[in-house]
């Protein structure tokens, strides 16, 4: 079936297009862009006046939990989710149990998806044997089961040895690698972010420089290397300042971001919330208002959500005990959209950084809404009102800060390979 | 007034107006502990559990104390005697002792937030007999009694707080207190000790030298170092820290004359203390553990809605 997406604002940074056009898609392929293009027989039509029509959002960091941890996610609702918060695609991390780093398990993820998914699931493969550090994952066999990338995230591969030969193996198989930046030394015990609130509580807290120093490894080893690396959830102003530096300097340096880092500081952690638990820990205003200025000279390439759905057993408990981590897929564009609202980015930078950017970091024909591209696309409402309600969340956890939040905007119509998969 | 509070967490979250009301409580009620008959019938037929998760044989003793001079039944349960070990999260700890129905729960904890995690699911009173690095009211207030007590009054005081700030629920509760009453609070310690932002917790004034801190000072209060909880990278040795941050007399005498000298016990001699110090005239050491009682039966009192006191 032929799908037609009539009057809408088309905005495609791949291709320098911001204006009202139609799109149609047919056999699953973007096969006409312009204007007044007839519909053929038997083509579902939506009417996309007034609405926002972009190549499909791309998350390229979530955890879906599978195999294993299904009790918090699943495949199915993990995608769900995705599809609900306007995401054709998504790339999940490897920390399942088992661990995704041989190519029965990433076969297990890409099968599952194919038949469970609503979106395309890209599996991320571990860098070491079991993320444990020690050894080479099969890089390899990683990418031809699938896998985009590869990341030990939930930990940083402590060697810095084991580091570097990584990239440099990794870059000679073409496959992304991912670095979960954190100095264990440093974050110690701590469970959220040292400074005045962590003193207030009396919580651990961990210091900013256990983030820059880790990024600051990885840029250098990757320069030292000539081989690319892409830094997870930056947090802190120290790391865009150190990738800024690094890219100017022509080091292969990619990072994301997620929505919570540029939206909310430590105070969330007030009353103990457990919700405002995460790793890397929300940090202080000036970090936002870094975080801000990053994505707006483009030094942030991508916003990723670090989606980590966990069991209401394990956040009601006592802040030192609870799991890290939030869900972050039904509320990530509209969090981003109030970039644009503020005037850190235009609409073609934040899809550039939701869907061009991880698009080209992980290396995906996707992206785009070029003429013959795979008909991935989200039409988003950016003036829809709603409010963020547990009940209607579609992920199997519920652990977000921003419940009860008044959001503005939101995806109405997830396309994927020109079937539409979420309708508002 | 009366106080209205369901459970006494935090120092942070009282006003001058509830800190006077306990103390002059607690005055009035340290009559009692005189008494040839220690006891009153004030909380006859009230339940108070004493849940200790980590052990604290002084600061138990003295609610348990507080709790029989005032006609409560007071239960102790200990974390080795409790399901801890077991795997039971708080939460259902809570909701087994809850099925007893008890009227307080005084509880101590090591991680901060758990007595705001219990008293948000229990119907009873939660009084927080220390948690984490976060706060320890009870010690703050037994504090602030015996300085008032010296000196008549709170506003204007001069108090200086020694030691590992960072770690120290003694320190920030008294911080609250004592900024709340009007008092002036210099804190000094090693720089591995101080945590970031400490002085906007009130109006407190961080010292280079700990001497800074003592010059002039009605009370000089310091803090228990935690030999085994420091490890190798706080401090580099007790000995140096007893040189710089230890009281002996020769930095005892840049206080006030009739300064007094506090510590919420037990004394590491010879590392905080000199054990000079710890037992001249100015120590008003076992001044603050006789007032320990009187200010936890004053805090039970209040937040059982308080009677009439005989
Ligand atoms: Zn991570
Ligand atoms: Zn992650």
């Amino acid at each position: 079936m032929n799908l037609l997406i009539k009057g809408g604002r088309v905005i495609d940074p791949s291709q320098g297009i911001d204006e009202t056009m139609d799109v149609l898609i047919a056999d699953g392929v973007v096969l006409e862009l312009g204007q007044g293009i007839a519909a053929p027989e038997g083509t579902q039509t939506i009417d996309a006046s007034g609405l926002l029509v972009t190549p499909g959002l791309i998350d390229m960091h979530v955890h879906l939990r599978d195999p294993g941890l299904e009790y918090k996610e699943d495949i199915a609702t993990g995608s769900r989710a995705a599809a609900a918060g306007g995401f054709t695609s998504v790339a999940c991390m490897p920390n399942t149990s088992p661990v995704i780093d041989n190519k029965a398990v990433a076969c297990y993820v890409v099968n599952k998806a194919k038949s469970e998914a609503l979106v395309n699931v890209f599996p991320i493969g571990s860098i070491t044997k079991g993320s444990k550090g020690d050894s080479l994952a099969e890089m390899g066999d990683l990418k031809e089961a699938g896998c985009v990338a590869v990341s030990d995230d939930g930990k940083p591969v402590c060697n810095s040895e084991l580091m570097r030969r990584a990239l440099e193996y990794a870059k000679g198989i073409g496959i992304t690698v991912i670095s979960h930046s954190e100095d264990l030394a440093l974050v110690g015990e701590g469970v959220m972010n040292e400074g005045f609130v962590s003193t207030e509580l009396g919580l651990k807290g961990i210091p900013w420089a256990a983030e820059d120093i880790a990024v600051a490894r990885e840029v250098y080893l990757a320069e030292f290397a000539c081989a690319p690396v892409h830094i997870a959830h930056i947090s802190t102003a120290g790391s865009a300042r150190i990738i800024r530096n690094a890219k100017a300097r022509g080091v292969k340096v990619t990072c994301e971001t997620a929505p919570h880092y540029f939206t909310l500081t430590d105070d969330a952690v007030r009353g103990y919330n457990t919700n405002a638990k995460m790793n890397p820990p929300l940090r202080g205003e000036s970090d936002v208002a870094a975080m801000k200025a990053a994505l707006a000279d483009g030094t942030i390439d991508a916003i990723a959500t670090d989606h980590a759905p966990h069991h209401p057993d394990e956040k009601d408990v006592e802040f030192n005990v609870a799991l890290n981590g939030i869900v972050g897929l039904e509320t990530s564009l509209p969090l981003s959209l109030k970039l644009v609202e503020e005037g850190v980015l235009d609409l073609k930078g934040l899809v550039s950084v939701m869907s061009c950017n991880p698009a080209k970091i992980l290396g995906l024909d996707r992206g785009t809404l070029r003429v013959g591209a795979v008909g991935d696309v989200t039409v988003i409402d950016p003036a829809k009102e709603w409010q963020v309600d547990a009940a209607k969340l579609e992920s199997k956890s519920k652990n977000s800060p921003f419940l009860g939040w008044q959001m503005k905007g939101k995806a109405v119509y997830t396309v994927v390979k020109g079937q539409v998969v979420h309708q508002a | 007034m009366g106080f209205r509070h369901k459970d006494i967490i935090a120092l942070k979250d009282l006003t001058k107006e509830e800190i006077e009301l306990l103390l002059d409580t607690a005055d009035n009620l340290s009559e009692i502990n005189q008494r040839d008959i220690k006891k009153v019938p004030t909380l006859r037929g009230k339940t108070v559990i004493n849940l200790f998760y980590e052990a604290s044989t002084r600061t138990r003793t003295s609610f348990e104390i507080a709790a029989k001079r005032l006609s409560a039944d007071a239960v102790n349960i200990t974390a080795s005697t409790s399901s801890v070990v077991k795997g039971e999260t708080l939460s259902d700890t809570a909701a087994n002792i809850l099925a007893m129905k008890p009227d307080i729960i005084v509880m101590r904890h090591s991680v901060s937030g758990a007595h705001e995690y219990l008293a948000k699911r229990v119907s009873c009173s939660v009084i927080n007999a220390g948690d984490g690095a976060h706060e320890h009211p009870s010690q703050g207030l037994l504090d602030m009694l015996t300085m008032r007590q010296k000196f008549g009054k709170l506003a204007g005081l001069k108090v200086a707080i020694v030691g590992d700030i960072t770690h120290s629920r003694v320190a920030r509760s008294n911080i609250y207190g004592l900024t709340t009453m009007g008092a002036k609070v210099f804190l000094a310690g090693p720089p591995t000790m101080m945590p970031p932002g400490i002085e906007r917790l009130g109006n407190v004034t961080v010292c280079k030298d700990m001497r800074e801190a003592v010059d002039q000072a009605d009370v000089v209060m310091m803090l228990r170092i935690q030999l085994e909880r420091q490890g190798k990278t706080l401090l580099p040795s007790m000995r140096e820290y007893s040189r710089y941050f230890g009281l002996n007399p020769t930095v005892l005498a840049l206080a006030k004359k009739d300064a007094i000298v506090m510590h919420p016990g037990p004394i590491n001699r010879g590392v905080e203390l000199a054990s000079s110090v710890a037992d001249c005239d100015q120590s008003a050491i076992m001044k603050q553990v006789e007032n320990g009682v009187a200010v936890r039966m004053a805090m039970l009192y209040h937040v059982c809605g308080g009677e009439p006191v005989e």
